[in-house]
C-alpha cells in the first residue's frame, strides 16, 4: 500500500443550520468524493472522523470518537455555527454520555485546546453571524471569542460566509495540507484568507460602471447597481463576483438582489435593514482597512 | 427494562435526541428532544419585514428555499400582492423550490439514509473499472475509515455485489444532488440561502441562455431519479420488506399543498397546487384544510405561554422547570389531533384523491412489491413516497421551465404597509411549512413559524397523544438493544431536521427532567 498521511479532522456543527457543511458538498474542483474518499493533496488524505451530518455512528459509537478518540496535538478542528453560551452551556448539545449533556461550549474548548488548527467555517463561527442577532436570545459568540476568553492558544482561522463558498473552505484545508498553517501575510485583520476575501465586492462588480453613472435600480431585479437598495458590497470583502455561485451559475447581484454583506462581522445587525440604503455617516463605521 | 438513548441521532439535519424504553424486545416509550435552542422568532421581532425571507431562511440549510418560500407568501399577503404575482414569477419560484425538493431527497435516501441499509466495506473486494467504486476500495484499503466507520453493526441484508452498486450510486448521488443546487443557483442566485424570491415573485429574470443551462442540468437529474433514485428504493423495498410493517404513526395526514397552478387565488386552502393540499383522517377520510384548525400544544413542553393557541396568536414563554414537561418542541395538532407531515402526508392526500400522476406510480410500485396501500404507513412508505415525489417535481420542473417568458414580468410591485398581517402557507421537502408574520409600525411585531418536524417531533399534549414520531416508535421489536437499527430508521424515515424543529425552543437544561428506568 503506498503511504499515506492521514490528517484527522473533527467538524463540530453548532448554533447554525448546517447550511455550511450543505455548501461545501457542491465542491467542484476538488469534487466532494475528493475530499472525504481521495488523496485531497497527493499523498494526504482528510480523515473526516466526525460529523454529524454524514457520519455512519449515531450515539455512543460517535460520542466516543470526541471523548478519546483523537490523537494529541493531531487533528484540525472544524467549526460549524456560533458557540452558545447563556446558561452554562445549556442551550447546545453535541450529544450525551451516560447521561451528561455534552454542551457545545465545553467540547469546543476541550477539543481546541488540544487541535493544530481551527478553522471557523461560516460567518456564525467566525464572527457570531444571525444566532448572535439582537437580542442574541442564546448567547451565541465566535469561536474565537470563547477561545480568547478561555485562554486558549490555538491557530484560528475564520471562513465566514452565510453560507461560505466551498472553494474557500477546500481552498484553505489544501493551503494547510501544502505549506502548512497561513502566515500572517495570507490573512487580513479578522482572521480570514486574503486570497478568498482580498477585494471589496464593489471593486469587481459588474454593476460597477452603473454605480459610476449613477444608474441606481429602484426594485430588486431592476438594472442598474443596486446601492439604493441597500447593497453592502462597497463594504464587503469577498470575490463572489469574480468567482460566482455553484460552479459558477450565478450570484446574488447578477440575480438582481443586493449583496447582503454575509461575509462580514456587522452581519445581521450592523447591515440591518438588509434593504435600505447605507447612509454615509454608518458607511465610516464599517471601514475594514484591507492589506493588499 | 432497558433504557437507549441516542444521543446524537446523526445523519439528521440539527440536533437530535432520542430515548427508547425496551421491554421484551418491543419499545414501549418513546421519547424526542432537541439539543439546540437558537431563538429565531425573537431575533426577527423588530426588523423590516422585508428581511423576513432572507433571515427565516438561515433557519435551515437543507431547505432554506422553502423558508423563502413561505415567507414570501407570508408578506404577499400582508402587502396584498397574492393576487398579481405574474406567471413568471410563479414558475421560477416553482423551479427554485423544485431544486430544493430534488436535493433535498436525493440527499435523504443516498447520503443520511442509505448507511443504515447498505453495507460500504463490501468495496473492498470489488475488482472491476468503476472509477468511484476504485476510490472507495483504495479509501478502506488505507484503514482510516472515518466518518463511515464506528456505525451500528448487524442488520445489512445485501449481497456483495448490490452492497457495491448501491455505494456506487451513492458516490453519483453526491453529483446529483450538487447539479440541482447548481440548477436553483441560476434564477436563485446561490445556493445554500438563495437570494431571489421576493414578496410579488422573484429578482432574477428567465433569459434563453439560463433555460438552456438548466435544461441540459435537468435532464441529467432526471435520469438520474429515474434509473437510479426510484429503482434503488425499491430494491430496499425488497430486501428489507418487513420494513413496510414498521414504522407506521398516526396514520393521519396533512399537506397545506406545493407549487402555485396559478397566480390568483389569494387563498392557500383552494390554491391549484401540483402536490394537493388535505387532510386525510385516521380512517382515510379525505378532508379540505382550515388553517384555523392549527394549534400548539405546550403541555409536554417547557413553555409556560398558554397551549392550544393558533400560530397568529403564538407566544413563546420557555420555562425549564415546568412540571410535566420533557421536551422543548411544541406539539402542533390538527383539530386537536396529533398529525404527521411530509412526502408520505402529501402522497397519501393525493392518492386519496386519485390525483395523477401520483396515483397510478404508487399503485405500479406497489403492484411490483405485491403490497396493499396499507404498507404506506411504515418506513418503506415514508422512502417510497419521497423518490416518487422527487419524480413528480423534477418532470412538472421541465414543464415550469419551458413555459418562461423572457422578457415578460417577473415580480409584482408592491410598498411595504404600517400595519398588516400575512400567511404563507407551502409544504417544505419535509412537509406542511406555515408562516405568520404581524407587521406594526413598519416592522416585524410578531413572527412564527410552525416547521415540518416540530409536527411529527413534537411530545405529549394535554390529552397525552404522543407526537408522531414517538408513536411510530412506540411498539416497535428491537431485536438488538446495542444496535438499534429499527429506532434509527424509523426516526430517519421521517427525515427530522431539528434547525427547524427548535428554532424557537431551549434544550436541556442542567435539570432536565428524565424519566428513569426501573
Amino acid at each position: 500500500m503506498i503511504d499515506v498521511q492521514e490528517y484527522p479532522a473533527v467538524w463540530l456543527q453548532m448554533s447554525g443550520c448546517s447550511g455550511c457543511s450543505v455548501s461545501v458538498l457542491n465542491t467542484v474542483a476538488p469534487s466532494i468524493r475528493n475530499v472525504l474518499v481521495d488523496e485531497l493533496v497527493p499523498g494526504k488524505h482528510v480523515n473526516l472522523r466526525f460529523h454529524p451530518t454524514i457520519m455512519a455512528g449515531s450515539g455512543e459509537p460517535a460520542v466516543d470518537v470526541l471523548l478519546g478518540g483523537l490523537p494529541q496535538k493531531g487533528y484540525l478542528l472544524i467549526c460549524e455555527g456560533a458557540v452558545p453560551t447563556k446558561d452554562g452551556g445549556a442551550y447546545g448539545g453535541v450529544g450525551e454520555l451516560d447521561g451528561k449533556h455534552l454542551s457545545m461550549h465545553e467540547k469546543t474548548l476541550d477539543l481546541a485546546r488540544d487541535a493544530l488548527a481551527v478553522l471557523a467555517v461560516g460567518t456564525c463561527a467566525s464572527f457570531g453571524g444571525i444566532p448572535s442577532g439582537r437580542p442574541n436570545p442564546s448567547g451565541a459568540k465566535s469561536v474565537q471569542s470563547v477561545l480568547e476568553e478561555a485562554g486558549i492558544d490555538v491557530p484560528v482561522v475564520n471562513i465566514p460566509g452565510c453560507p461560505p463558498h466551498p472553494d474557500w473552505f477546500v481552498g484553505t484545508v489544501v493551503g494547510l495540507l501544502l505549506r502548512g498553517l497561513p502566515g500572517p501575510d495570507d490573512l487580513d485583520e479578522l482572521g480570514r484568507p486574503l486570497v478568498y476575501y482580498g477585494k471589496l465586492v464593489h471593486e469587481n462588480c459588474p454593476r460597477r460602471a452603473d454605480f459610476d453613472a449613477g444608474k441606481f435600480a429602484q426594485h430588486p431585479g431592476q438594472p442598474g447597481c443596486l446601492y439604493e437598495l441597500g447593497c453592502k458590497g462597497p463594504m464587503t470583502y469577498a470575490d463572489c463576483p469574480t468567482r460566482q455561485w455553484n460552479d459558477g451559475q450565478n450570484w446574488c447581484v447578477g440575480a438582481g438582489n443586493p449583496c447582503l454583506g454575509c461575509v462580514e462581522p456587522f452581519f445581521p445587525d450592523g447591515f440591518d435593514p438588509m434593504y435600505k440604503k447605507i447612509s454615509e455617516e454608518r458607511l465610516k463605521r464599517f471601514a475594514v482597512s484591507s492589506k493588499e | 427494562m432497558k433504557k437507549i438513548v441516542i444521543d446524537p441521532l446523526t445523519r439528521i439535519e440539527g440536533h437530535l435526541k432520542v430515548e427508547v424504553v425496551v421491554d421484551g424486545g418491543e419499545v414501549k416509550e418513546a421519547r424526542c428532544s432537541g439539543t439546540l435552542f437558537r431563538g429565531w422568532e425573537i431575533i426577527l421581532k423588530g426588523r423590516h419585514p422585508l428581511d423576513a425571507q432572507r433571515i427565516t431562511q438561515r433557519v435551515c440549510g437543507v431547505c432554506p428555499t422553502a423558508h423563502a418560500t413561505a415567507s414570501s407568501f407570508a408578506l404577499d399577503d400582508a402587502f396584498g400582492v397574492a393576487d398579481r404575482i405574474p406567471d413568471n414569477g410563479r414558475l421560477l419560484r416553482n423551479l427554485i423550490l423544485g431544486c430544493n425538493y430534488i436535493q433535498s431527497h436525493v440527499l435523504h435516501f443516498y447520503h443520511l439514509a442509505a448507511l443504515d441499509f447498505v453495507d460500504v466495506t463490501a468495496v473492498a473486494d470489488y475488482d472491476g473499472e468503476d472509477d468511484d467504486l476504485q476510490a472507495v476500495k483504495a479509501f478502506i484499503g488505507r484503514g482510516a475509515l472515518g466518518p463511515f466507520v464506528p456505525r451500528h453493526e448487524g442488520d445489512y441484508r445485501f449481497s456483495p455485489e448490490v452492497n457495491r452498486t448501491l455505494t456506487a450510486h451513492y458516490v453519483q448521488a453526491l453529483r446529483a444532488r450538487r447539479l440541482a443546487h447548481e440548477m436553483l443557483c441560476i434564477f436563485g442566485g446561490k445556493m445554500p440561502h438563495s437570494a431571489t424570491i421576493m414578496p410579488g415573485g422573484n429578482s432574477e429574470v428567465p433569459t434563453m441562455d439560463k433555460i438552456s443551462t438548466f435544461l441540459g442540468k435537468l435532464s441529467e437529474v432526471q435520469n438520474f431519479i429515474d434509473t437510479r433514485y426510484v429503482p434503488d428504493v425499491l430494491a430496499v423495498a425488497k430486501v428489507y420488506s418487513d420494513h413496510a410493517g414498521v414504522g407506521g404513526g398516526c396514520n393521519r395526514y396533512l399537506a397545506y399543498g406545493s407549487f402555485d397552478l396559478k397566480g390568483e387565488n389569494v387563498d392557500p386552502a383552494t390554491r391549484e397546487r401540483l402536490l394537493p393540499q388535505g387532510l386525510v383522517t385516521a380512517d382515510g377520510e379525505f378532508q379540505k384544510i382550515d388553517a384555523a384548525q392549527i394549534t400548539e400544544s405546550v403541555a409536554s413542553s417547557w413553555f409556560s405561554s398558554p397551549s392550544k393557541l393558533h400560530p397568529s396568536e403564538g407566544e413563546t414563554e420557555p420555562d425549564p422547570h415546568k412540571e410535566g414537561g420533557y421536551s422543548w418542541i411544541k406539539s402542533p395538532r390538527y383539530d386537536g389531533k396529533s398529525t404527521e407531515v411530509g412526502p408520505l402526508a402529501r402522497a397519501m392526500v393525493a392518492y386519496s384523491l386519485g390525483a395523477e400522476p401520483l396515483k397510478g406510480i404508487v399503485d405500479s410500485a406497489l403492484g411490483e412489491l405485491g403490497a396493499g396501500p396499507d404498507a404506506l404507513h411504515s418506513v418503506l412508505g415514508r422512502h417510497a413516497a419521497r423518490a416518487i415525489e422527487a419524480k413528480i417535481v423534477a418532470d412538472a420542473m421541465a414543464d415550469w421551465l419551458l413555459a418562461l417568458k423572457p422578457g415578460e414580468p417577473v415580480c409584482a410591485d408592491w410598498a411595504v404597509p404600517d400595519e398588516a398581517e400575512g400567511m404563507g402557507l407551502t409544504g417544505a421537502p419535509r412537509g406542511a411549512l406555515g408562516h405568520w408574520i404581524q407587521i406594526k409600525d413598519g416592522v416585524i411585531d410578531r413572527y412564527q413559524l410552525v416547521v415540518p418536524t416540530t409536527w411529527n417531533a413534537g411530545p405529549r399534549d394535554e390529552e397525552g397523544q404522543p407526537g408522531p414520531i414517538e408513536q411510530a416508535l412506540e411498539g416497535t421489536k428491537v431485536k438488538d438493544a446495542d444496535n438499534p437499527f429499527e429506532v434509527l430508521r424509523i426516526v430517519r424515515s421521517f427525515d427530522p431536521c431539528l434547525a427547524c424543529a427548535v428554532h424557537v425552543v431551549n434544550a436541556h437544561g442542567s435539570d432536565i427532567r428524565r424519566f428513569r428506568v426501573a
